[in-house]
């Protein structure tokens, strides 16, 4: 099969959805953020004029337009850009979104797609690096996508847009150079499923986003160490593929959580706790996780290096727990 | 481009006003009689504006509404039985109990999200048509709001898109703070803007403003027509501010009675109005429209005291049957988060 850039797999899907139906429309044009490849993305204004819009700088108003037109049959994929900027977006996400299917009592649904940016891009500082992830898992109502692989991020954001829900695709800039296996027709990857991104037997690594590339990179090197790591990649938060994760725990006994979230109520934290409720009795040593520390994100380099879950320290907590 | 009401159009309209008046009414007493219901909103003093401007929407068009919503839903034809259902909490509500007062909505009527937070409903009333605009329906989206949503910036955002993108939209701002005590008198807010009227702060975004009696349905229905003709014919977006008295019963927290029930007598006996209630009734719309229907002749004292009996006899078999009816199964409080 041809390989293809992270990059060049999106763009491939925001594409493919478009021809395939009319309902789609973009609002917001920078799905490759400020990489030098965000000119694919011409070809796509091109092929489609009247269908993607540039909207003002109204976070809340873009995001309650995408809802309003969802809701009234149109299928919106918004680009809300960093993630940091959805907190503007957060009363139509949250109090509406999520909320609108639930209250109306199965009435109305709102098939909207929002895509962020997530992360520690690269000197964003405290305002421009959230991963919001975890605060949007604690709101019941968002479906949550986050691509880990080209492949992954042309069926995740197809999938996205056939949901009936209000879906959020939280995408990290730091993919985007990654290459991959990529069909090339138009395909799905249905939510809910975890996919094992390496087997192993000795310590379950679980991971989602740019952190399954650093898990990777962590469990290639510690094969060096006699150290057989398994990678489970997450993919969807909601709905969460408890099954695979508490699988691959019942294999190996030893289970790392890496999460690009704050340590304190992150993503990490109920993988952990989903461990502790249901998988215990398999646990050979206590669960660890990797999460960015919980401090507001730093602009320096060696200061947000400091924070930010690496290779290097998945590799530590590999053999940490490998003892 | 306007048109005068014929006998039954006008008889119609004093249907639907009265039909409110007596839900709400009916609402407030059960809620007195100790049935829980949670906070909630009335719509008495504004019947004539939601009344006469929803009488104009065809059925494609698209409505997002707020928590004051009893009054649009009745006036886009919503099942009373099924409203106090729902406001009860009931599996027979059209949210099956989960919306409440604060969400009760009628997708199948065309109403978008019951938005309870104050500018929540406007984007959505924006983006429905945009929608429309994109998918080439002739449909029409109207967002009722308080006067409360200009002091939130998302209406700003909402409004700069529908014109820019010149959409299908009326904004329809109910102003009821006329009246209002506000905070400093412990009761419920009254507009805090600095403006001097709301209608001068959408000027300069370039989408035309009128400012009406939201007690005068006639004039409600004069600049309503003319804002649904420019939004079909792509003229985009119209803000309407019809403004109304606050009714002395929503100015408390809570809503009371503080008026009595309303008499439609006192539109052709206004001596029966008890003197404390001169200055509001004086003012309330649904008295007035009764009296102009008497002076112009379009219906005796016989035919609206009829037409009030049998609203009040419909409502009060309404409420008795969503007080009987059965609460939902606990466990469906787990079911419908997605579709």
């Amino acid at each position: 099969m041809r390989e293809i850039t992270y990059a060049e797999a999106k763009v491939e899907a925001l594409r493919d959805v478009m021809r395939a139906d009319r309902r789609v429309c973009l609002i917001g044009s920078y799905f490759l953020g400020l990489s030098p490849r965000r000119v694919l993305l011409e070809d796509i204004r091109k092929e489609f004029p009247g269908r993607v819009f540039d909207p003002p700088i109204s976070e809340g108003g873009v995001c309650g337009l995408a809802v309003g037109a969802a809701m009234a049959g149109l299928r919106p994929i918004v680009d809300v850009t960093t993630a940091s900027f959805l907190f503007h977006g957060f009363p139509q996400v949250i109090n509406e979104a999520a909320n609108v299917r639930y209250m109306s009592g199965g009435q109305l649904s709102a098939p909207v797609v929002f895509h962020i940016l997530h992360g520690l891009r690269g000197g964003g500082a405290a305002q421009h690096s959230h991963s919001p992830q975890a605060m949007l898992w604690n709101t019941p109502g968002l479906e949550i996508a986050l691509p880990a692989s080209p492949r992954d991020v042309k069926g995740l954001l197809a999938e996205a847009v056939h949901s009936d829900n209000p879906t959020i695709v939280v995408d990290h800039a730091r993919l985007f150079e990654v290459k991959g296996e990529v069909p090339e027709e138009l395909f799905s990857i249905p939510f809910g499923r975890a996919e094992v991104k390496r087997n192993g037997r000795d310590v379950t690594i679980v991971a989602s986003s740019l952190m399954v590339q650093r898990a990777l990179e962590a469990a290639g090197t510690a094969v060096a160490e006699g150290i057989d790591a398994e990678v489970v990649d997450l993919r969807t938060l909601v709905p969460l593929d408890k099954q695979t994760v508490l699988t691959s725990i019942a294999k190996t006994g030893r289970l790392v959580v890496v999460d690009e979230c704050h340590r304190s109520c992150g993503v990490a934290a109920e993988i952990a706790a989903l461990a502790a409720e249901e998988g215990f009795s398999q646990l050979k040593a206590p669960v660890k996780r990797v999460a960015t520390l919980d401090v507001p994100v730093p602009f320096s380099q060696p200061l947000e290096r400091y924070i930010e879950p690496t290779a290097e320290k998945i590799l530590a907590t590999i053999r940490e727990i490998m003892r | 481009m306007t048109s005068e009401l014929n006998q039954q159009e006008a008889m119609e309209l004093l249907r639907t006003m009265l039909l409110i008046r007596r839900f709400e009414e009916g609402l407030i007493q059960t809620q007195k009689s100790g049935i829980s219901i949670g906070h909630f909103h009335v719509y008495i003093g504004q019947e004539c504006t939601g009344a006469a401007a929803i009488a104009l929407l065809e059925p494609q068009d698209k409505i997002a509404t707020t928590h004051r919503n009893h009054g649009h839903l009745l006036a886009r034809g919503a099942d009373p039985r099924r409203l106090y259902a729902e406001i009860l909490g009931k599996a027979a509500g059209y949210n099956k109990g989960k919306g409440g007062t604060l969400h009760a909505t009628v997708a199948g009527l065309g109403f978008l999200s019951t938005s309870a937070l104050v500018g929540g409903a406007v984007p959505l009333a924006v983006g429905a048509g945009f929608a429309a605009k994109q998918l080439g329906e002739r449909c029409v989206s109207v967002g009722f709001f308080g006067d409360g949503v200009l002091e939130e910036g998302v209406f700003f955002e909402s409004l700069n898109m529908a014109s820019l993108w010149k959409l299908p939209v009326v904004f329809m701002c109910e102003n009821n703070s006329a009246g209002a005590l506000g905070q400093s008198a412990g009761e419920y807010p009254g507009s805090t803007i600095a403006t001097k009227q709301l209608i001068d702060v959408v000027a300069p975004f370039g989408v035309p403003a009128s400012a009406v009696d939201g007690g005068d349905p006639r004039a409600v229905r004069d600049v309503t027509q003319q804002a649904l003709a420019r939004a079909r014919n792509g003229g985009g977006p119209t803000f309407i501010e019809a403004r109304t008295v606050r009714w002395p019963g929503s100015r408390p927290l809570w809503p009371e009675l503080s008026t009595g029930e309303t008499d439609v007598a006192f539109a052709w006996e206004p001596d029966r109005i008890p003197m404390a209630h001169r200055d509001w009734f004086a003012n309330d719309g649904l008295i007035r429209y009764v009296r102009q229907l008497f002076d112009a002749k379009l219906a005796n004292t016989k035919e609206i005291l009829a037409l009030d009996a049998t609203v009040r006899a419909d409502l009060a078999k309404a409420m008795r049957f969503a007080i009987e009816a059965p609460y939902p199964d606990p466990a469906s409080a787990l079911d419908d988060v997605f579709a």
